[in-house]
């Protein structure tokens, strides 16, 4: 089977995000006051040969763990669905 | 005479400047291409500053499985000196040689500038000819240069006084804005433990000789130049 990985890394909760204060103050300029709590992160998709959901899951998150995040500053999330 | 490896990686761009500092410091010097396999010996390893791999994914996170870096892992676990410098240092934390990870700068902005610095530990590899406390002018040139760990390295790493430089504080007079990029209690570049590994986000090697205008750094080359392996940990050269 054939899956298909979202892969969502985001800086983890307690981290200092610039990225995420300064896309925010952009959008308070731009009148979207409304708008707070912004974050950046990095979205990733792959696609996993794999023989079932599970282990397609199982093999991304050793993925994340080695390479895709970084487990010191960073957490991520998995959406997979079959190709 | 010390043999000393500078590794290229693609995307490198201190490599000769490192390798001109260490020559100039009493080594012999030769460059090592990520793609090799071996140290061929060498003493001491220096990870040069550069953009490897564009910083794609996070700064350090592919070189750092590049097939040098096996060869890396092992000298380091045998005792082996290893500098990292800027990217060298975002590849050493990315391979957890040392602890923590470097993020984007709390400015948002790449910082090049000079910065002042503390030498607070010196008694590793790469710091044993600086006296104790000295204050360096260092120039940093960063975007990912913000040190960050969990609050338990923090401590440990201030417990064990393995914080190597530390940006003066904003207390002192200074010229220079006293922390360029936000890091984790003031860290510019810490060690492991033994003191073989360090990894340091300003770069010596653009002052280490009177052309360039300053000296600060070359205390770094003459260090590790004046390293001596220890008998109970032969360098073995890997295959």
């Amino acid at each position: 089977m054939s899956y298909r990985v979202h892969v969502r890394v985001m800086p983890r909760a307690t981290l200092l995000d610039p990225q995420g204060q300064a896309v925010e103050h952009a959008l308070t300029a731009l009148g979207f006051g409304e708008a707070g709590g912004v974050r950046v992160g990095r979205a990733i998709e792959l696609e996993v040969a794999a023989p079932s959901r599970a282990d397609a899951e199982a093999r991304v998150r050793q993925m994340c763990d080695k390479l895709l995040a970084n487990p010191v500053t960073e957490d991520y999330l998995l959406q997979v669905e079959e190709a | 005479m010390l043999n000393v490896a500078v590794v290229r990686f693609p995307g490198s761009n201190c490599d000769l400047d490192s390798l001109r500092a260490a020559e100039r410091a009493g080594t012999n010097a030769n460059f090592v291409w990520h793609r090799d396999t071996s140290l061929r010996g060498v003493d001491v390893v220096i990870l040069p500053g550069g953009f490897s791999y564009g910083d794609y994914l996070r700064s350090g996170a592919i070189a750092r499985f590049s097939p040098i870096m096996q060869a890396v892992q092992r000298h380091a676990a045998d005792g082996g000196p290893v500098l990292g410098i800027c990217n060298g240092f975002q590849i050493l934390c990315e391979a957890h040689l040392l602890p923590g990870a470097l993020m984007r700068n709390a400015g948002l902005t790449f910082v090049s500038k000079p910065v002042d610095v503390v030498v607070e530990r010196t008694d590793t590899v790469f710091t044993s000819a600086y006296a104790a406390a000295s204050r360096l002018r260092l120039p940093v040139a960063h975007g990912d240069g913000r040190f960050v760990a969990t609050d338990d390295t923090l401590r440990m790493l201030e417990a064990e006084g393995r914080v190597v430089l530390r940006y003066v504080p904003a207390t002192e007079a200074s010229p220079f804005q006293p922390n360029p990029n936000g890091s984790a209690n003031h860290i510019a570049g810490i060690s492991n433990a033994s003191g073989t590994v360090v990894g340091i986000m300003p770069h010596p090697e653009r002052v280490a000789e009177g052309l360039l205008g300053a000296t600060d750094g070359l205390g770094f080359f003459t260090s590790l130049a004046a390293w001596e392996p220890r008998a109970s940990t032969p360098n073995v050269p890997s295959r």
